[in-house]
C-alpha cells in the first residue's frame, strides 16, 4: 500500500507535466467527472459541508482499520479537487491521515482553492475527513 | 459621447494583470473601481489635514471640518435633498438600512404591516425580518414574474391601512431590474405607509432626485459609486429623521450630557454618534463629482449600449440562459450556462483575468425562485469597453468547452 505521502509526490509529480493553467485545470475537470459519485443514501443533509457557493458531501466509512471516503460536488472544479485530496487520504489509516499535512496542494498550483474565503467547501472538507479520522480513531482495533 | 480612453486613464487598476492577462473587471454591481481624483483626495486628506471634526479650536479640525460638510452638501445637492441635515453620512447601505429599521421598532405596533420585494438583496431582508421579530409586525412579499420583474398588481393588493412601511431596491443587484419605485411610492403613500428605497445598486447609473421621487428614505453606498468603501449615506425626510430615535449612543450626537439626562444634538448628528469616516465622507463627495463632471446622461446612454452588445453576445452562445430580462435593467448580465455549475464558469473565468461575480449575489430567494444555486453576474460600468465584453463573451465559450 502507498503511503499518503507517496500518494501526494505522485499527484505532484503527475501536475509537474502540465504546462500552463488550462492543462490543470483540464485535468482537473476530467477528474471530477470521473470521480464514482457518492451513494446516494449518503447525499443527506447531515454529510453536506456548506460552502457559500458549492456544496460538497462527504462520506466515511472504516474497514479493515482503514477509512474510505466517496464524496461529491455540485461543482465540477471542486470535484476535480476533491477527487485529488480523496486520492491522497482514502483508503489510510486514522492515523496516518491526521498526521498528514495539504501542503502538495499548495504545489500542484491550486492553494488558491484551499483559501478560507474561497468559500468553496474545500477547506471545510479537509477538516471534516480529519475529523473522521479523529473519531474513527477510537474504534481502531 | 464619452471619451473612454481618457476614461480609462482615471483609473490605475485598469492596468494591472491578474493572472498574467490584462484584467476585466466585471463585477462592478459588487465595487466599482476607483479614478485617481478619488484617490488624490484620500491621499491629500491624510498628507494635509488629518483631524477630527467638529470640536476642535485649531486649523486641521476647522478644514476637515469644512471639507466633511462640503462633502455633505455634495451628496445633498446630487441627490436634490431639501436640506443638508437630511443626508446622514453612515458606513453604507448596510448600516443605513439598520438605521431605519432600529427606529421604527419603536414605532411600529404588533400586526402593522411592513412590505418587502421578492427581489432584495439580504441586507434589505434580514433587519426587516428582525425588525418584525422585535415588534410583531408581519413581513409581506411583493413577488417576481419570470422577466424578473415585481408583480405590481400583487403589490397594489398587498397595501392596506394596516401597512406602516414599504422596502424596495431601486434596482435588483442580482438581475439589474429597474423597479417602477415612482409608482411603488405613490401607491404606499396612499395608504400613509413611508417608504425606503435602496438605491445601492442604482445610483451607479443614474441621479435619483428624492424630492420628485418624493420617497421617505432613500440609501446608498460611496463605494459602488467610485468611492471608497465603508461609507455611505441615508437621506430621510426631515419629519421622519426627527421622529426616528437616536440609532447609536456617543459622543457627537449628544447636547448636554448629565447622568440623570441626556439630550440629543439635532439633524444630522443626532444619528451620527462618534468619529465618522471623515476620510470616506470626503472622498464619496469627491467621487460624486467625478461622475456627475462626466455626466450621468452619458454614463446612462453609454451602459446601455455596453448592456445590449453584451446580451446580444452571449445570447449567441448556445445553453447560455440569461436571468432577469426585464426591458428596463441596467447593465447586469446574470447568467448560466446550461448543466455548468456557476462557479465553475467563474473559477475558470478569473484564471483569464477575467473578474465576474458567481453566487447567489446575496439574494437567495431570487436564486429559489429560479430554482439555481446561483448566477454568473457580469456588470458593466462605464470604463468597460466592448472589446473587454468580447474578451468575456471568448472565455464564457472557452470554459464551456472545458467543463462540456
Amino acid at each position: 500500500m502507498q503511503s499518503i505521502q507517496e500518494i501526494q509526490d505522485e499527484i505532484i509529480d503527475e501536475f509537474s507535466m502540465f504546462e500552463d493553467w488550462e492543462e490543470r485545470y483540464q485535468y482537473m475537470i476530467d477528474l471530477g467527472k470521473d470521480l464514482p459519485l457518492i451513494d446516494d443514501q449518503f447525499k443527506t443533509e447531515d454529510n453536506i459541508i456548506k460552502g457559500c457557493q458549492s456544496k460538497v458531501w462527504v462520506h466515511a466509512e472504516m474497514d479493515d482499520n482503514k477509512i474510505s471516503f466517496t464524496a461529491d460536488s455540485d461543482a465540477i472544479i471542486t470535484k476535480g479537487i476533491i477527487a485529488i485530496l480523496i486520492r491522497a487520504f482514502s483508503n489510510q489509516h486514522p492515523k496516518d491521515i491526521l498526521d498528514a499535512n495539504t501542503d502538495f496542494i499548495d504545489a500542484i498550483g491550486l492553494k488558491e482553492h484551499l483559501s478560507p474565503t474561497r468559500a468553496n467547501g474545500l477547506v471545510s472538507m479537509i477538516k471534516q475527513i480529519k475529523m473522521y479520522a479523529i473519531a474513527y480513531q477510537t474504534q481502531v482495533k | 459621447m464619452l471619451d473612454i480612453n481618457k476614461i480609462r486613464k482615471d483609473f490605475p487598476i485598469l492596468n494591472r494583470k491578474v493572472n498574467g492577462k490584462p484584467l476585466v473587471y466585471f463585477d462592478n454591481a459588487a465595487t466599482s473601481q476607483t479614478p485617481q481624483q478619488v484617490i488624490d483626495v484620500i491621499v491629500d486628506y491624510y498628507s494635509n489635514y488629518n483631524a477630527n471634526i467638529h470640536r476642535g479650536v485649531h486649523a486641521l479640525s476647522q478644514e476637515a471640518t469644512d471639507k466633511y460638510e462640503a462633502a455633505r452638501h455634495t451628496v445633498q445637492n446630487h441627490f436634490n435633498a431639501k436640506h443638508p441635515y437630511e443626508i446622514i453620512l453612515t458606513a453604507g447601505t448596510t448600516e443605513s438600512i439598520n438605521l431605519v429599521a432600529h427606529g421604527f421598532a419603536s414605532i411600529l405596533e404588533k400586526g402593522d404591516e411592513v412590505i418587502v420585494s421578492a427581489l432584495e438583496h439580504h441586507s434589505n431582508i434580514v433587519p426587516w425580518q428582525m425588525l418584525c421579530e422585535k415588534t410583531g409586525a408581519i413581513l409581506k412579499v411583493i413577488p417576481m414574474n419570470l422577466d424578473g420583474e415585481l408583480v405590481m398588481d400583487s403589490y397594489t393588493e398587498l397595501l392596506s391601512d394596516k401597512t406602516k412601511l414599504v422596502f424596495v431596491n431601486h434596482i435588483s443587484n442580482a438581475l439589474g431590474t429597474v423597479n417602477p419605485i415612482e409608482k411603488i411610492i405613490e401607491q404606499a403613500h396612499k395608504v400613509g405607509a413611508a417608504v425606503l428605497i435602496d438605491g445601492a445598486q442604482a445610483c451607479p447609473h443614474i441621479k435619483p432626485d428624492v424630492q420628485a421621487l418624493d420617497v421617505d428614505f432613500y440609501v446608498a453606498s460611496a463605494h459602488k459609486i467610485c468611492g471608497p468603501t465603508g461609507v455611505g449615506m441615508l437621506y430621510g425626510k426631515e419629519e421622519w429623521l426627527t421622529k426616528l430615535p437616536p440609532y447609536q449612543g456617543g459622543g457627537e450626537m449628544i447636547d448636554q450630557v448629565s447622568f440623570e439626562k441626556t439630550t440629543y444634538a439635532g439633524l444630522p448628528h443626532k444619528f451620527e454618534a462618534g468619529t465618522p469616516n471623515i476620510c470616506g465622507g470626503i472622498a464619496f463627495g469627491a467621487a460624486l463629482d467625478y461622475m456627475n463632471a462626466i455626466g450621468f446622461d452619458a454614463i446612462e446612454a453609454y451602459e446601455k449600449e455596453l448592456l445590449d452588445y453584451g446580451t446580444e453576445k452571449l445570447l449567441e452562445i448556445e445553453g447560455l440562459k440569461i436571468y432577469g430580462t426585464s426591458k428596463n435593467k441596467t447593465s447586469v448580465i446574470s447568467f448560466n450556462l446550461e448543466g455548468i455549475h456557476p462557479y465553475d464558469v467563474g473559477t475558470l473565468l478569473d484564471k483569464m483575468g477575467i473578474a465576474v461575480r458567481t453566487g447567489h449575489h446575496c439574494a437567495q430567494p431570487i436564486m429559489a425562485f429560479f430554482n439555481i444555486p446561483g448566477t454568473v453576474r457580469a456588470s458593466f460600468a462605464f470604463y468597460n469597453t466592448k472589446e473587454e465584453i468580447d474578451a468575456l463573451v471568448a472565455g464564457v465559450k472557452k470554459a464551456k468547452m472545458m467543463l462540456s
